[in-house]
């Protein structure tokens, strides 16, 4: 006989913890949705996950033009396609992770009036799935840096950490902006918006070194601005910036947890308010 | 085992614009829409202006909030098998979703013990993009079986469900039916110890539907606890040896499924089975329509009738004046608006051409059984004079419903009715003359 499983039912409010125990149950579903999302998202398309390599390329051949040869953005002396191919791979993971994670919830608004599962699923699934377009876009930055002959340096330790905070970043904003998106629709409006000053207020198409001594401070709060420094330091070998890498690390994982507790605490209105 | 203890859910409904009427106050509101927005969103989902009597419905702060569910409390034990049936809105749906999870009561609480599905609806989760064989895998965990079970009953699933062939087409391309058989057969293989079950037995065609209906009763009898929504009064009564009635969100009867079906099925809240016409005597009238009942055969008044039993309408008329060629109609609609018949009482009598002198008069109209298709109908009904002029006419002054039991063809089958017409069916020869075509999996509704 198995250990008899009791649930109780009861009208919940106020803040819920994560109940790791029940995520771990429901890892299966976990594992089969993120594996839907991969193979549903290039499904019926001629140039299937060549999608993944070229949404970034054109961007970055895009801002090259604009920012490296029109507007000569000064880049401390780095080519600016290769400036800019670092900071974009790991900045399109993000936005798109983060886009689709905000509309988890409406897009999946039939699942959720239907069944039962722990519903952080939702907002995490594009957040894993993306990562298979991450990984292939990697290409594009092993094939620049070949190109313009950069060695690796041990910098490179770096990468996982990075890894690390652009999860949280985009799980983290994901679970605050589905959790919103399902009550107001604005968010589907907002979010674009959103995204595009995201990026303007990190170190993407500029250096971060253009920004003033005196305003570094609040800069460094934008946890975007670590990922886009800290990249650029662990490919490029430049000068570990520190001084945006720890307050990064910090404002990500707030932001994760923010977002999950928020999530936790208006979940169990999702299913009345569709 | 369900233990649900004074569960209450509410909902509020939508609240209703202003309407405006010159172009200042339109722009004001305008300009405040989005508090408005704000608070009616927010609204949705707050319930601090409900006080603790909240069945008082005098409060006119709450009276955009219906009750889906007031105070149900049931206990069933481990291995029961109880039907919950209701008109729709009666909460049934919203009881489930508690139950499973998806929603959080209002108030009360409720213990289970054990592992639970739910199947509020089949195929969630499939994606038409997806393949039958991975969207079996998909729906399988959703519906919460891991991934080794799925493995193991793979060829079950594809099997039950016939459609072996296509297993490896995107579900995209298959016909409605195929997805249904596929869905269905997914939730048919479960094997919680506690299932959850809304009206889903209302797809597939009818011998799909008694297959998955002798699925469900082994299932029952495997001594799982199964909670079972449905319509379908005689499933009901197959598979469930107790019912729990929900009416307006409570509980209105607990107990013996014949006992609690009979008592819904004799109901007939949203059916009138008798009718007296309250109006005054038309003016210039010579003839004016008194009342009209419904009857059984042995003259029980009712509100349903069960799809097999003949019925009879009876109708009363007064007649002031003696009339020749006067006739009285009835004429049936069903729910849809289209007339299944208009019958005179002179089709089939001797009165036609006849002088009625003046006096009361009842017409009986007896309608046979096994010809009205399980549903609603409202009954007309009339007097002709000369066989043209409506000279007094009364439109749906009975209203009753055509109850499934005894019905074994599909409920989508296309057609006013459907009756079961003699067929013959004879080989005429072994060889074809033409060669084999393929056939290519997509059907259309018959």
């Amino acid at each position: 006989m198995n250990k008899e499983i009791a649930t109780i039912i009861q009208p919940r409010s106020g803040w819920q913890v994560v109940d790791f125990k029940e995520l771990k149950q429901y890892r299966d579903l976990f594992y089969f949705l993120v594996w839907r999302d991969i193979k549903v998202l290039y499904a019926q398309t001629i140039l299937g996950f060549f999608w993944a390599l070229l949404l970034p390329l054109v961007q970055i051949v895009v801002f090259t033009i604009i920012f490296g040869k029109v507007a000569k953005l000064s880049t401390e002396g780095i080519p600016y396609f290769l400036f800019s191919t670092v900071a974009i791979v790991p900045w399109t993971y993000i936005s798109e992770a983060a886009t689709r994670s905000s509309q988890s919830l409406v897009t999946n608004q039939n699942m959720l009036g239907k069944i039962y599962f722990p519903r952080l699923i939702f907002p995490l699934t594009p957040i894993l799935a993306k990562l298979v377009d991450f990984g292939i876009s990697i290409l594009i930055l092993v094939a620049v840096m070949i190109v313009y002959r950069v060695s690796p340096t041990w910098n490179l330790l770096l990468f996982p950490i990075l890894i690390f905070m652009m999860i949280c970043i985009s799980a983290g904003l994901g679970m605050w902006s589905s959790a919103l998106a399902i009550r107001y629709r604005d968010v589907k409006h907002a979010m674009p918006f959103f995204i595009k000053i995201l990026m303007y207020t990190a170190p993407i198409v500029y250096s971060a070194a253009t920004i003033p001594e005196k305003y570094r401070i609040i800069y460094s709060l934008n946890p975007l601005v670590g990922v886009i420094e800290g990249y650029r330091s662990c490919l490029l070998g430049t000068p570990l910036s520190w001084q945006y890498i720890i307050p990064g690390i910090i404002t990500a994982i707030i932001l994760l947890i923010s977002g999950t507790l928020y999530f936790r605490r208006s979940e169990r209105v999702f299913a009345d308010v569709i | 085992m369900i233990k649900a203890e004074n569960i209450s859910k509410c909902y509020r409904i939508g609240l209703k614009d202003a309407v405006h009427d010159s172009i200042g106050s339109a722009l004001l509101s305008f300009i405040n829409s989005p508090l408005r927005n704000y608070r009616k969103y927010r609204s949705l989902y707050k319930f601090d202006d409900i006080n603790s009597n909240k069945m008082d419905d005098s409060n006119t702060k709450s009276s955009n909030i219906i009750w889906a569910l007031k105070d149900v409390c049931f206990e069933i034990k481990t291995g029961e098998v109880v039907g919950i049936i209701g008109r729709n809105g009666a909460g049934k749906t919203s009881l489930l979703k508690i139950l499973s999870k998806i929603t959080d009561p209002t108030s009360g609480r409720a213990e289970i013990h054990g592992r639970v599905a739910s199947l509020l609806e089949v195929g969630t989760g499939f994606h038409p993009e997806l393949t039958g064989r991975e969207n079996v895998f998909l729906n399988g965990a959703v519906l919460g079986m891991d991934k080794k079970e799925i493995k193991s009953k793979f060829d079950e699933i594809v099997e039950f469900s016939g459609v072996e062939r296509f297993i490896d087409t995107p579900v995209k391309r298959y016909s409605s039916g195929m997805t249904v058989r596929l869905a269905f057969s997914v939730a048919a293989h479960l094997e919680p110890e506690l299932l959850l079950v809304d009206e889903v037995l209302a797809v597939g065609d009818a011998e799909f539907q008694q297959k998955c209906l002798g699925k469900m009763g082994r299932v029952s009898r495997e001594g799982r606890t199964v909670l079972f929504v449905s319509h379908n009064m005689g499933a009901i009564a197959q598979l469930c040896p107790r019912s729990i009635w929900l009416e307006e969100g409570e509980v209105k009867l607990d107990g013996s499924s014949s006992e609690v079906v009979g008592a819904y099925l004799s109901s007939g809240i949203l059916s009138s089975s008798s009718w007296t016409n309250s109006s005054s005597w038309p003016e210039g009238s010579q003839a004016q329509i008194k009342s009209a009942r419904l009857l059984s055969p042995d003259n029980q008044k009712m509100a349903i009738v069960n799809f097999n039993s003949q019925f009879r309408v009876e109708i009363t008329y007064e007649i002031v004046e003696p009339m020749r060629n006067l006739s009285l109609l009835t004429r049936l609609t069903n729910s849809q608006g289209n007339v299944v018949w208009t019958s005179w009482d002179t089709d089939t009598t001797n009165w036609d051409g006849r002088v009625r002198g003046s006096g009361r008069y009842i017409s009986v109209c007896k309608a046979p059984g096994g010809l009205l298709k399980p549903g609603h109908y409202q009954l007309s009904v009339g007097l002709v004079l000369d066989r043209r002029t409506l000279a007094d006419y009364h439109e749906h002054v009975l209203r009753f419903e055509v109850s499934q039991i005894g019905y074994l063809l599909n409920l989508n089958r296309l057609g006013i009715i459907t009756p079961l017409l003699e067929w013959d069916v004879k080989r005429i020869d072994e060889t074809c003359s033409t060669t084999q075509t393929q056939a290519n999996g997509k059907s259309s509704r018959v």
